[in-house]
């Protein structure tokens, strides 16, 4: 029963997002040119495509994201439920956490958090 | 059936209240940086010659949203252009349905909870619909085929989910002292009293928790000083290519954004509709005097409490957006990584700890 509003109000949140779309459909003009229809570079004609390889750097942050993202579901409950585990939970925990440190510890080491980065090797490089 | 009738009418009244609250909210920003930059702001829109401060203005930038002219680039990718922009804007719009913004309304028989729903999971669907919003972000970023707007994508994707782990880690805190996760249940704990006075409000058990928490949640609506998708001074961003009303969607999103940002924080760390001292049947003050009041008068005062707590936060968001200068990219993440994600989790284990220790 708690999800039946749920899912009216997001029924009643898509309708107004597609009613807005659709009246500006149907009240603005539809004059396109070739002018118009180009990617807007401040004018400029645009050379060669966007969709290209890309330097993603921060993947590694997407791979870290992950680990913590994990870690916060583990999180909930055990947060939910502290109270009533007691110490033991606490330090179980307090383990977990740890051994995720370490491998943020390890990923700041490696200057991975950094926009950019120095080349591979380990800390500093000797030059 | 009534009972559907009651969830129609809450449904339509926190749309109507969210949207124009954005409306509103958009020339709040406007005057307020008028204010702050000592102009006069928007003042020009006018009914009849009325111009009441500018107020009409909302109003006139919402028509023209809805009159111009709406084209897709050539070279852009239709479909995911199209969705990218709904995609940023209808999360925004349900996050509010956790929200409680009153206790219970009492007409005769009836008894309605001031919530569009009880979820037992409340901040767990507001984290899973948050995280929507990344995808918009960087879709738009992507189906345009701009090398700006693939900039301001290729930002948005490092910086939000960075900053959602945030958003979980500074949190846990305050779950673990209020032991649950539904957010009307965490409302009316703070409806206590701690030594007998003060309100247990969660600015007060988390004062660290809020300060962590509070600027993770400004980053993942990608304000200043973290609107560096954006950059309006740089590469303008991940809308470049937007027009008519998918760009409006766009705006508006943020300014939603905004509110339910303001709703959230208030409801978990400033006593959400509490008023301190106000119980379901009246004042009881802690130096001892009672006075009760009806239902209906609670319940007003239960609305304009987080109204107020609302309209403070809303402000208080534009004048951070509008004083501190843009972070640097690196600094963004090392503030993220080494700086909110490490005392997110120490606050994690202290609060732990002293509430271990202090159990009766």
């Amino acid at each position: 029963m708690n999800f039946v509003p749920i899912l009216i109000f997001l029924g009643a949140a898509a309708a107004v997002v597609f009613a807005a779309l659709l009246t500006n459909r149907l009240l603005a003009p539809h004059k396109p040119n070739p002018a118009k229809l180009t990617t807007y570079e401040c004018g400029e004609e645009p050379v060669g495509s966007p969709w290209i390889r890309f330097n993603t750097r921060f993947y590694v942050i997407a791979l870290i994201f992950i680990v913590f993202d994990v870690e916060v579901l583990f999180l909930f409950p055990w947060a939910v439920n502290l109270k009533q585990m007691g110490m033991f939970a606490w330090v179980e925990m307090a383990v977990f956490i740890a051994i995720l440190s370490i491998g943020l510890a390890y990923v700041w080491a490696k200057r991975d958090l950094e926009w950019i980065k120095p080349k591979p090797g380990w800390v500093k490089s000797k030059d | 059936m009534l009972e559907t009738i009651i969830i129609l009418i809450k449904v339509w009244a926190v749309l109507i209240a969210l949207v124009s609250g954005a409306a509103i909210m958009t020339w709040v920003e406007r005057k307020e940086s008028a204010v702050m930059q000592d102009r006069l702001g928007a003042n020009r829109a006018d009914i009849l010659g009325f111009r009441v401060i500018g107020l009409f203005q909302p109003l006139a930038d919402g028509l023209k949203m809805f009159f111009k002219e709406d084209f897709i680039p050539d070279r852009a990718d239709k479909f995911l252009h199209t969705l990218a922009p709904i995609l940023a804007f209808f999360p925004a719009l349900v996050t509010f349905a956790v929200i409680p913004f009153g206790d219970v309304l009492k007409i005769g028989d009836l008894v309605i909870p001031l919530q569009i729903a009880k979820l037992n999971i409340g901040y767990l669907y507001l984290l899973a619909f948050g995280g929507l919003a990344v995808y918009g972000t960087v879709l738009a970023g992507y189906s345009s085929n701009n090398k700006y707007s693939l900039l301001g994508g290729l930002r948005a994707a490092a910086q939000m989910i960075s900053y959602e782990v945030c958003l979980g880690l500074t949190l846990i805190g305050l779950i673990m002292v209020y032991s649950t996760l539904q957010l009307d249940k965490i409302v009316q704990q703070q409806g206590e009293l701690l030594f007998g006075f003060l309100p247990v409000w969660g600015i007060f058990l988390q004062p660290l928790g809020f300060l962590l928490f509070f600027p993770a949640a400004i980053a993942e609506t990608k304000r200043v000083p973290f609107d560096l998708p954006e950059g309006e001074s740089e590469i303008i961003g991940y809308y470049t290519e937007y027009s008519g009303m998918r760009f409006g969607l766009f705006y508006f999103a943020e300014f939603v954004e905004i509110i339910v940002l303001a709703a959230l924080v208030s409801t978990l760390f400033f006593g959400g509709y509490q008023v301190p001292y106000l119980y379901a049947d009246g004042f009881s003050f802690p130096w001892g005097g009672h006075w009760v009041l009806p239902n209906l008068i609670i319940v007003l005062l239960q609305l304009a409490s987080f109204g107020l707590k609302i309209a403070f936060f809303c402000w208080l968001q534009v004048l951070i957006r509008w004083t501190l200068p843009r972070f640097r990219y690196d600094q963004l993440m090392r503030l993220c990584w080494v700086g909110i994600l490490p005392l997110a989790i120490l606050n994690i284990l202290l609060t732990g700890l002293i509430l271990l220790l202090i159990k009766p």
